[in-house]
């Protein structure tokens, strides 16, 4: 970076990804349920633009219409499936209490000094700014799945499999120039056809338990129930 | 770096100190009277905090019976210390020879040493009020620091200088990078500087409810010069974060020579900069609301996260390997 | 060189005939006045001057005691480090010599006189043994020694359960660190081949068996200086010993430990491996925040000057192990300067702790009070206590322009060269400690803003409080002498950058290159470029500031002050039970951290139905740390007792079975 500035191109690049790692940050630490939804929408658009950046840069058609894919699944539909689940259950203004939200997101950093870690002996795959961008990504999966561990609330858990699967895609944009379109697309749907049947599960999870705490669903036998 | 030995230059240091004097309190006034506006008031005049600091000079000193020295004494430790932190910064130019006298990590030193004297006066009278102040007062601080420091950390890890001038000269040489590591270290110094100069969400200057303030419950017992000193000293830190933000992350419009002309330019690119930033801070505090005492915590918090992406995405990003 | 050596082997005799000279003070307790702490004084004048003029001429002395074994007679050896620890012993015993009798007035009648004096002296001598050593024997007799005297010294007052309590498990823990040490120089000797400390530098440690050395090593020695989570003897021990006595333990003993520890590590060991200084640099950084943390959470004075220590101590190893890394990574300027920080912070704190000791002592003396919720108000009353105790809190707050604002800056210093390294993970590791660092300091700030404002601000809390008197003279200059050394180290940090240099030219063969480059107005340890600070100027410029402040406002329209009520909310006037009180001060950030502390709170109505608020806060390591291994040291006790049958003839047949097996082991 000192002796020699890279393009314009690859600064934004650098500094999209380095805004999807905060937007992971930030849905991590949220509590407010509508709050992480728009955050999730952003992280959808930020990974949306950084196809978009690789597409103009590499000249690749098929990119472009992958970035829109992800532009408009996750972060208008599926951003919009959730808000309307959220009203119908009537859970807008829920806040989740965190028991120490500051651990919650230390350990959130040293995952990326992990990922990165990890992530530093993988040779060369066209310039270290492709190698860093897969180090991101890698930090944005781990702390996907750490946001399941951490949070106990249904949808804060879906949340987070779905900023996992835009760590997922990040990486595949950055390191192989996107996935075949085939691979894609079938992605897409699967992540589409997740969204609507974690809907589902959010119903009839709260109709029985009258709560979305995961905790409360510990009990493997049902003769305990009682 | 500036050159140390042109006592040009070093005259540009009690000027700058000059510049700062008046121009603190008309920033303040500045925001206030945006703030007014944006309420549909007609707000003060934006030079009215220098005519109350010029009543508060002419009026008697109040000193409780139970205070000692060290309230009388603090003004002026407060005051001297927050005069000398504003004297090291890239004002106008970045060829300010004071830089070498003290480095960022000196600034907020100074700014602690004044702090710390803060606090004590409001402890000395022996009243509530001032211990809640002091008291809050610390934890914010204590908080806010180590945010700083890590912000200060990525700016001084990239240009490989803990100078003042050296960084805000690194930075205008590489003209428009996009840096991620710059882009947080910037939003968490923003949020540092929201906590520390007692501004909305932490803190509320234009409080008069006794139980929600930090800041004024420290000097509640000051009068007359005593408090004009603490005033001053409190508009002097709100605009040395305001230049530090400006000039260091957006050092365009910096002085590179000594020539009139380019002093003159450097001083109304400043001002616009300030102008532009108090218009900003006075929307966001009316739109936000104060928060809880233990929401603070939280927030700064954030601006530690946000230090410290700063720095990893710096390490990560930008310094490669 | 050798009349350093000399010096300080006269230092040694002054010392010895100062505890010999005690013994009588119980008859005539003039004796401890007029000869026992002048003996003392001069040692310690002598020890400044031996210090002084072995970092002024560096080099190396040696002599030969006649003690010891017959075939190891006890080695000494003075070079720029045990130089440099000597003028820091040098100078907190003169403080405390001058200190002492007028504190031990108190004790005349009521305690012994001879005991205290006779320990005394033997604890400065075995201090100046240990620096002195150069061999494995000679040390730990003078380690040992070291433990007992100060022991003695804080089961002083014996009468109280706690103390006897808190003595004993010092003892307890100092012996398993001594024992540690012993292993380490063991396994140094073995692989050497003998213990003098030559045989050792010559011999090449590597790979397992070094690693095991420095953990033996850090192990022992961080237990005597006091590392989370060895420090569990520190906080009991200190506090209970006579004040200056705890200004001696806290300022100088502790840094006898770092000592060993550098002497060890930086001298013994030879090759640097970097894992060891993330070790050592991890632990420190979380020593700092812990113990600046429980400080804190205090509202007895000597405990939480006590629990400052071990912050301290926290910091003075980040410098270490950053000085380890950088040397593991084959920077040797830049270890140099870590080196040079850490001895900068050592010498700081020996002054700003022994000073803080002893103020803490001249409260107790004139209150008789050593819990701050009962003091208050105390600086119009002892005004010299109170600004040279001001002069203590600025200095260890880390705040310019005193010392130890000068170390910690230096620490910063060295810990943003990190980019130099190659490693990504340390380049990003460092900057947090640097980050905790920067915490604790924050916090350490907020301490002492609730120590000196509960202790010496506000209105007395208690009738003692109300009735305190200014101590003598002599307890007044101790504290001086110490004030107006902080003052000095902070505002000429380049004159002592330039004598602590010689000690990395010792140790790393490298000095640093531009340290004072710019002329004595400026410190720039790395290059000018990178960063400099120029102490004297930043004197100056606040001096100016505030002298141009009070010009101008003397000259304004109204001079005078009134004196006239506090604001009262228009209600009754204000009483001392209004105050903030030293718990709530750290209400805040008692709850901010809580998940740190276990605590015990709870609310009761006592028979006249006032409410009563009980609050316990408690070190977590107990429970997880020293509760545990305390029981499973009594369930191995309890398993060891099935063997004791009480026959004596079982006991015969277990020594002749040990016999022949070691008789088959060594066949």
């Amino acid at each position: 970076m000192n002796a020699m500035a890279p393009p314009l191109l690859g600064q934004s690049l650098l500094l999209l990804a380095a805004l999807t790692l905060f937007l992971s940050f930030a849905l991590l630490g949220q509590t407010r349920l509508t709050a992480a939804i728009h955050q999730f929408a952003w992280q959808g658009a930020m990974v949306a633009a950084v196809t978009a950046l690789v597409a103009a840069g590499e000249g690749a058609r098929h990119l472009y219409l992958s970035a829109l894919l992800t532009l408009g699944l996750k972060s208008l539909l599926i951003p919009w499936m959730l808000h309307r689940l959220a009203r119908r259950l009537e859970m807008e203004r829920e806040v989740e209490r965190l028991h120490h939200p500051a651990v919650l997101l230390l350990a959130g950093t040293v995952l990326v000094v992990f990922a990165y870690w990890v992530a530093l002996p993988i040779e060369r795959i066209g310039g270290h700014a492709s190698r860093n961008i897969l180090a991101i990504s890698l930090a944005v999966v781990l702390i996907g799945l750490w946001m399941m561990v951490g949070r106990r609330q249904v949808v804060a858990q879906v949340l987070g499999f779905m900023s996992l699967e835009n760590g997922l895609f990040l990486a595949a944009v950055a390191a192989a120039r996107g996935m075949p379109l085939v691979v894609e697309l079938g992605v897409a749907f699967d992540v589409l056809v997740a969204a609507i049947l974690f809907g589902i599960f959010f119903f009839h999870i709260s109709e029985s338990i009258e709560s979305l705490d995961v905790d409360r669903l510990n009990r493997l036998s049902e003769e305990e129930t009682e | 770096m500036a050159d140390l030995l042109n006592p040009a230059a070093w005259l540009l240091v009690p000027v700058q100190a000059l510049l700062f004097l008046v121009g603190a309190p008309l920033l303040a006034g500045w925001i206030r009277q945006w703030k007014g506006r944006l309420q549909n008031r007609r707000g003060p005049a934006p030079w009215q905090p220098l005519r109350d600091l010029r009543k508060l000079f002419a009026k008697e000193a109040l000193v409780a019976h139970s205070a000692s020295t060290v309230f009388r004494a603090a003004p002026y430790v407060v005051f001297a210390s927050t005069l000398l932190a504003v004297c090291i910064v890239p004002f106008i130019s970045i060829l300010q020879p004071a830089t070498a006298i003290a480095d960022m990590i000196v600034l907020v030193g100074f700014l602690a040493l004044g702090r710390f004297f803060l606090a004590l006066a409001g402890m000395d009278v022996g009243s509530s009020f001032g211990g809640m102040g002091s008291s809050r007062e610390m934890l914010v601080s204590a908080l806010a620091e180590p945010a700083m420091l890590m912000a200060v950390f990525t700016l001084a890890m990239s240009a490989h200088s803990t100078n003042l001038s050296t960084v805000a000269e690194y930075n205008l040489a590489q003209g428009l990078v996009l840096r991620p590591s710059y882009l947080f270290a910037l939003l968490g110094l923003v949020l540092v500087a929201v906590a520390e100069t007692g501004r909305i969400p932490v803190d509320n200057p234009a409080t008069h409810l006794e139980l929600t303030m930090i800041h004024e419950a420290m000097i509640l017992e000051y009068s007359g010069r005593h408090l004009a000193l603490m005033e001053w000293a409190a508009q002097l830190k709100l605009m040395l974060y305001g230049v530090l933000l400006v000039n260091l992350f957006f050092p365009w419009g910096l002085a590179q020579t000594l020539s009139p002309a380019a002093l003159l330019a450097g001083l109304m690119a400043v001002a616009a900069k300030l102008a532009a930033l108090g218009m900003a801070l006075a929307v966001g505090e009316t739109v936000l609301a104060k928060m809880r005492l233990f929401r603070v915590p939280l927030f700064l918090n954030l601006a530690f996260l946000l230090t410290l992406l700063g720095l990893l995405s710096h390490i990560i990003l930008e310094a490669g390997a | 060189m050798t009349a350093p050596l000399s010096l300080a082997l006269g230092a040694l005799a002054a010392a010895l005939l100062s505890a010999v000279a005690a013994l009588a003070a119980d008859e005539r307790p003039m004796l401890f006045r007029a000869l026992v702490s002048p003996l003392f004084g001069l040692a310690c004048a002598l020890l400044l001057a031996a210090g002084l003029g072995g970092l002024l001429h560096p080099g190396v002395a040696r002599a030969t005691l006649p003690l010891g074994l017959p075939w190891l007679h006890w080695h000494l050896r003075l070079d720029a480090l045990a130089a440099f620890f000597l003028a820091l012993i040098g100078v907190v015993g003169l403080a405390v010599a001058l200190y002492a009798p007028g504190y031990a007035r108190e004790f005349e009648k009521r305690e012994s006189l001879a005991v205290l004096g006779l320990f005394t002296g033997l604890f400065l001598t075995s201090m100046v043994l240990v620096v002195l050593a150069d061999d494995a024997f000679a040390f730990m007799v003078a380690w040992e020694l070291m433990s007992l005297a100060s022991y003695f010294l804080v089961t002083f007052q014996h009468e109280h359960g706690a103390n006897r309590r808190a003595g004993f498990l010092y003892l307890l823990m100092a012996e398993i660190g001594a024992l540690a040490i012993l292993l380490g120089f063991g396994v140094l000797a073995g692989l050497g081949d003998g213990f003098a400390f030559d045989a050792m530098r010559r011999a090449a440690v590597g790979g397992g068996w070094g690693t095991l050395a420095f953990v033996l090593a850090f192990f022992g020695f961080g237990m005597k200086a006091g590392l989370v989570p060895l420090h569990a003897w520190l906080p009991e021990a200190h506090p209970v010993a006579p004040s200056h006595v705890s200004a001696l333990m806290s300022g100088v003993m502790l840094k006898v430990a770092v000592y060993g520890f550098i002497r060890f590590c930086f001298d013994l060991l030879g090759d640097m491996q970097i894992s060891w200084g993330v070790a050592v640099l991890v632990v420190g950084a979380v020593s700092a925040l812990l113990g600046v943390l429980y400080a804190l959470m205090q509202h007895d004075l000597k405990r939480l000057l006590a629990y400052h220590s071990v912050e301290n101590v926290g910091i003075i190893f980040i410098g270490l192990g950053l000085a380890m890394v950088f040397a593991g990574a084959g920077f040797p300027a830049l270890a140099a300067l870590g080196l040079v920080a850490a001895l900068y912070h050592t010498i700081n704190h020996a002054l700003f702790k022994g000073l803080l000791f002893l103020g803490a002592g001249s409260v107790l003396h004139a209150t008789h009070q050593r819990d701050m919720e009962r003091m208050g108000g105390l600086l119009k009353l002892l005004p010299w206590t109170g600004l040279f105790f001001l002069v203590g809190c600025i200095s260890i707050s880390a705040l310019p322009p005193f010392n130890g604002f000068v170390s910690e800056w230096l620490t910063f210093q060295a810990a943003l060269q990190a980019w130099a390294l190659e490693n990504g993970i340390l380049r990003s590791l460092i900057p947090v400690t640097a980050a905790m660092l920067a915490l604790t300091g924050a916090l350490a700030a907020a301490c002492f803003v609730k120590v000196y404002g509960v202790t010496f601000l506000g209105q007395p809390r208690s009738t003692p409080a109300r009735k305190a008197h200014e101590v003598s003279f002599g307890m007044r200059a101790g504290q001086g002498v110490l004030a107006a050394a902080c003052l000095l180290l902070g505002v000429l940090p380049t004159f002592f950058t330039g004598l602590l240099d010689t000690v990395p030219g010792l140790l790393l063969g490298q000095h640093l290159p531009q340290a004072t480059a710019g002329g004595w107005l400026w410190l720039t340890p790395v290059n000018a470029h990178t960063a400099s600070y120029s102490a004297p100027l930043v004197f100056a410029a606040l001096a100016l500031a505030w002298w141009l402040a009070a010009w101008a406002l003397r000259r304004g329209a109204v001079r005078q002050v009134r004196r006239c009520d506090a604001w009262d909310c228009g209600f009754s006037p204000l009483t001392p039970r209004m105050q903030y009180s030293a718990t709530g001060f750290a209400q805040p950030i008692r709850r901010v951290f809580g998940p740190l502390f276990r605590i015990e709170e709870s609310m009761s109505r006592d028979e006249e139905g006032l409410l009563r608020h009980r609050l316990q806060v408690h070190d977590r390591l107990w429970e997880w740390l020293y509760l545990p291994v305390g029981r499973a040291a009594l369930r191995a006790g309890r398993w060891v007792g099935h063997l004791q049958g009480g026959n004596a003839r079982i006991y015969l047949g277990w020594t002749l079975a040990t016999l022949g097996a070691l008789l088959w082991l060594i066949s």
